[in-house]
């Protein structure tokens, strides 16, 4: 994670770290998810779903800090994420 | 063996696959549309709110954001063109115990259904209603609506609308409503917990939701789905307790965001209830 001033307490916090879930078949590809999240971790994917829509692919897997925005702002409950150790997520 | 399952494996469901009706699922909303969005903060905060939800029912009226109550995994009504309220106020005199939230769109809430929304104001129903604006006629083409902004095209003002729109904020403090927010479907976090807060709320409240119509009013003002979120990232500006007379939509200025009316009035039942119905 990269910040322009280290916080004084980055020591004592606790940074999660998420695993992102893409359920196909219910994307438009919209691209919000990719557009908004703020570690740039979804990229477009060149594969299609059943009804022929570009999905989200994880392009950084290992960045991504679980904070659920893609969830909240994907119209199509169609992504979310799940908290889990830094080293399982890294697939 | 031993140890905790790896997560990493399984798909998981979606954490609000509880709330909807996942058979029907891809929803109708287009790509870009807002209204699925909103709807998902409005669950989340049903869910947040941690009612009985056997004591929540969702009403809907007819446009694109009338699909809701088709969608939620709730007791739902979706009603005839504007007569969503009525129908809420009929739910929630018949049984005070529900919690009624209304869910529609800006046509059906103030156009054909305006009469019934600024009355429901008056009387102070104890009712949540989320208006999403997508500032047309979604479902039926592109048509001029009530909150169509100045001089935006459509399907029936080719050269542009002539007329001023609704300020739905001011609307509805004028007729009475107890709470009044406007937020976008891009402030997700803040709707979501608006919305909580809303239903918890006695009386009427209303939240209006500006949501993006790429297909009908976007493709006719140049205006692509990410476009218009980008509006809504550069020249919103969340202004608490604003007051609600200057709160006309105007991108090329600014538009205020917030919670601008939060007071407390006897509801109509509660009036009723000490008026009407007194042992003599």
């Amino acid at each position: 994670m990269k910040f322009w001033r280290v916080p004084l307490d980055s020591e004592e916090v606790q940074v999660t770290y998420g695993r992102v879930y893409i359920l196909d078949d219910r994307c438009k590809g919209c691209g919000y998810c990719i557009e908004f999240c703020p570690q740039s971790v979804l990229q477009f994917s060149s594969k299609f779903n059943k009804k022929g829509y570009h999905l989200p692919a994880v392009d950084k897997p290992g960045e991504c800090l679980s904070c659920h925005y893609c969830e909240i702002i994907c119209p199509e409950f169609a992504i979310y994420s799940v908290e889990s150790n830094p080293e399982k997520s890294k697939t | 063996m031993g140890g905790s399952p790896d997560i990493s494996k399984k798909q998981l469901d979606h954490p609000l696959d509880d709330l909807i009706r996942t058979d029907r699922l891809p929803h109708i909303w287009c790509a870009g549309c807002g209204i699925g969005t909103v709807f998902s903060s409005c669950l989340t905060a049903i869910k947040a709110s941690e009612l009985e939800l056997n004591n929540i029912s969702m009403v809907s009226g007819i446009g694109c954001s009338g699909r809701a109550a088709g969608y939620v995994k709730l007791d739902s009504f979706h009603t005839t063109h504007g007569r969503a309220i009525p129908f809420a106020t009929g739910l929630k005199l018949g049984n005070p115990d529900l919690n009624v939230i209304v869910f529609s769109g800006d046509g059906d809430l103030f156009a054909i259904g305006g009469n019934h929304m600024i009355h429901a104001a008056r009387r102070n129903m104890d009712i949540t209603v989320i208006c999403v604006n997508n500032l047309n006629y979604g479902m039926t083409g592109g048509q001029v609506a009530a909150t169509t902004p100045h001089m935006a095209k459509s399907t029936t003002t080719p050269s542009g609308n002539p007329e001023d729109p609704f300020n739905l904020p001011l609307l509805a403090y004028a007729s009475g409503a107890t709470y009044v927010a406007r937020w976008t479907m891009l402030h997700t976090r803040e709707l979501t917990s608006s919305i909580q807060e809303a239903i918890l709320k006695k009386g009427f409240s209303f939240i209006e939701v500006l949501s993006p119509c790429p297909v009908n009013y976007g493709r006719r003002n140049k205006e692509k789905a990410l476009d218009t979120l980008k509006l809504y990232q550069e020249k919103t500006i969340i202004r608490n307790g604003a007051i609600p007379a200057g709160l006309d939509i105007d991108f090329s200025k600014e538009v205020v965001l917030g919670k601008f009316v939060d007071v407390e009035r006897d509801t109509y039942i509660e009036r009723y209830e000490k008026i009407c119905r007194q042992e003599s």
